[in-house]
């Protein structure tokens, strides 16, 4: 069978399996549609975290990102597994005692005021809405690549499947389908990493392949892996792949923020609500991390695999000599090759190739080959020597066609992909929805509403947050992508303070909370903005510090904790009951059930 | 012991277990894989480059164990104060 009929049986299955999960669970509660009526067992909280976390970009897109940034690729594995320490020791054990349903609900009530409530919710809102984009824009890639469907089409499947069963069950079909989900993900993360492994190192176990020598028969037999790696870069005039790149500073300013980020992410925050009991929500903070590492450790070594494997089968190769899944890949605009030189092989070196993605040349629909037959692009070239074009996501996605799987092991990381996807994309809506209908709707606008009315709302306001998410990922917006990586950096500079201080601090008042949240979040945010959109051609030499864009959420929390505190020591301290209550989380006895 | 006693050294000892954890959670998180990568890189491990393996494998691994220990240590801790939950379940 094609890789195609395939791929609709695996995600046809996959899919109706999801919704199938979902009618079982669906619920008829708030307190089932917002948290899982806290029944929700850790060992598969866990599992639930994992695929809620694990998004198309940790799927799809970080081993090819590492892949290229070799030893640096050490903020992405650090960053977004550091954090789960953070959550474990300082959030997760007393936002499940707290109890209530969302993070501003948290918010507005330790710092008993609305303003502050309103401000979280914006926070909360604008966070979620830039990392829903981007998942949107991942199922659509999916489809259209593996399944022939065109984007927009396989954006609005995507956006209809979600809202299905998000707004059956909230919460608790959300949580049962994301286990399923991370089951899907992790079986087609490994399949393909497992067989490359062997094929490269002859040992079943990347972890261990990867610092294991090359097997008889590939180029290189009997060297070290990284050693072998290294070398190759060397001849191609490239860095070491086990050498450090960017700045020192920046690595650990960016590694620092994607930890503190991950720790207030609303979205895996609420995940600690769904629990029975406090003892249950650290338990869940230590199997998500398992969860999640499983994927996290295998995929640095599927970027050196794939790396290995990428140079020493296409550098310095006569293109007609290219392997078949070159051509397939070609014509997905994923890879390129342009004969600089003219001697027909395909040269790999330094720098890119030519400028931006590619545009292939088309005449009357037509697409014009050059004389070797390759796919023509009509890119401003670079003056380097420099053939290839390679897009970062091939690592994941043609993994498996460059390992010589068989069509099957394709399809299923397409199922992959989209369950990775998928399933953040409905923890996402969901703080939406819960936001608008939960914290505005019934704890501002109109706080005598009935369950019934509040589900309602809960359900029209997921309805309204998939349009958005859609509308988004239909636009593509050129930026979406990176500013995923920056909902880390407003993470780390608007809550993390601010619920650290809320519970670990009786005098933080609601005056110091919304100034840190404010200065903190636009702080990060205009640096972000003027190196990102005003200020474009500054360099490493201008950034403060010597930090990133990408790293500065580490500076905007600084702020935020620092004009919290400032601010909470002249202004009346919080009433007796709000420090009561601060009191009463501290403890795990008479968790509500 | 008055309850509201019991229940600061309670929270006094709970916090020291945090600030230990978080003082080695920040050790291995950032010095053998950032700070001292390139003076662990003079030290293999089979094909590894020591520094290199803490940064893409080994504090990975650090931290799954740390939460581990957090769990096992404060619910100790809870039962000692008399603070842990009537309902054990959902732990496992």
């Amino acid at each position: 069978m094609s890789i195609q009929v395939w791929t609709y049986i695996f995600v046809g299955l996959t899919f109706a399996l999801y919704i199938g999960i979902a009618v079982a669970s669906r619920t008829g509660t708030t307190k089932g549609f917002y948290v899982a009526g806290h029944g929700v067992p850790a060992f598969f909280n866990g599992m639930a975290t994992g695929a809620d976390w694990m998004s198309a970009a940790s799927f799809i897109s970080m081993a090819g990102l590492i892949s290229f940034m070799g030893y640096d690729g050490v903020v992405y594995l650090l960053g977004w597994t550091g954090g789960y320490v953070l959550l474990a020791l300082l959030l997760a054990p007393y936002l499940r005692k707290y109890g209530k349903y969302t993070v501003p609900d948290f918010v507005g009530d330790r710092y008993y005021s609305n303003a502050a409530r309103v401000v979280a919710v914006v926070c909360a809102i604008l966070i979620s809405l830039t990392y829903v984009a981007g998942q949107m824009r991942g199922v659509g890639v999916v489809f259209s690549r593996f399944l022939d469907v065109p984007i927009n089409w396989g954006i609005i499947i995507g956006v209809v499947i979600v809202y299905i069963y998000a707004a059956l069950g909230g919460m608790r079909s959300i949580t049962w389908t994301q286990v399923a989900q991370y089951c899907v993900l992790i079986i087609a993360y490994l399949i393909p990493a497992i067989a490359i492994s062997m094929k490269l190192t002859g040992n079943p176990i990347p972890q261990l392949g990867f610092g294991s020598t090359l097997a008889e028969g590939q180029p290189n037999a009997g060297v070290y892996l990284l050693q072998a790696l290294n070398d190759i870069h060397r001849e191609l005039g490239l860095p070491d792949y086990t050498a450090r790149k960017k700045s020192m500073q920046d690595i650990f300013a960016i590694t620092l923020a994607l930890m503190v980020g991950t720790a207030g992410l609303p979205h895996v925050l609420i995940r600690f609500y769904t629990v029975p009991t406090v003892r249950a929500a650290r338990y869940s903070a230590f199997w998500a991390l398992l969860f999640i590492a499983i994927l996290y450790t295998t995929a640095p070594t599927v970027a050196a695999f794939a790396r290995v494997n990428l140079i020493q089968t296409l550098n310095g190769k006569p293109y007609f000599e290219a392997p078949e899944w070159f051509t397939n890949w070609e014509k997905t605009d994923l890879i390129a090759w342009v004969d600089k030189n003219g001697d027909g092989r395909i040269d790999y070196r330094q720098g890119e190739a030519f400028a931006g993605k590619p545009v292939f040349a088309k005449e009357g629909g037509e697409d014009i080959r050059g004389q070797f037959g390759q796919l023509m692009v009509t890119n401003q070239l670079t003056d380097n020597d420099n053939e290839l074009y390679i897009d970062r996501d091939i690592i994941v996605l043609a993994n498996p066609e460059i390992a010589r799987l068989p069509a099957w092991v394709v399809a299923l990381v397409a199922a992959g992909g989209l369950a990775a996807a998928l399933s953040t994309a409905a923890g996402l809506l969901l703080v939406i929805s819960s936001s608008l209908a939960h914290d505005i709707g019934k704890r501002i606008v109109k706080p005598e509403m009935s369950e019934r009315e509040e589900l309602a709302w809960a359900r029209a306001a997921a309805a309204l947050a998939v349009g958005i998410a859609a509308y988004f990922g239909i636009q593509n917006f050129a930026y979406v992508a990176q500013v995923v990586a920056y909902a880390f950096g407003l993470a780390a500079s608007s809550f993390f303070p601010i619920l650290i201080l809320g519970i670990f601090t009786k005098r933080t008042t609601k005056e110091g909370a919304i100034a840190g949240m404010i200065t903190g979040m636009m702080f990060t945010l205009s640096y972000i903005v003027y190196f990102k959109t005003i200020n474009k051609t500054a360099g490493a030499e201008d950034w403060l510090f010597g930090i990133s864009p990408e790293g500065i959420g580490i500076i905007g929390m600084a702020v935020n904790f620092a004009v919290a505190i400032a601010v909470s020591s002249f202004t009346t301290p919080p009433p007796d009951e709000v420090q009561a209550t601060v009191e009463s989380i501290r403890y795990p006895l008479g968790s509500e059930k | 012991m008055p309850e509201s006693t019991n229940r600061q050294a309670y929270w006094k000892a709970n916090v020291r277990i945090i600030a230990i954890l978080l003082g080695v959670w920040f050790v291995v998180g950032f010095f053998p894989g950032i700070f001292f990568v390139e003076q662990l890189n003079k030290f293999h491990i089979g094909g590894f480059p020591l520094g290199f393996w803490f940064a893409q494998q080994g504090s990975v691994y650090i931290f799954i164990a740390l939460i581990l220990v957090y769990c096992i240590w404060v619910e100790k801790l809870d039962r000692a104060y008399h603070v842990e939950e009537d309902d054990r379940g959902g732990g496992e």
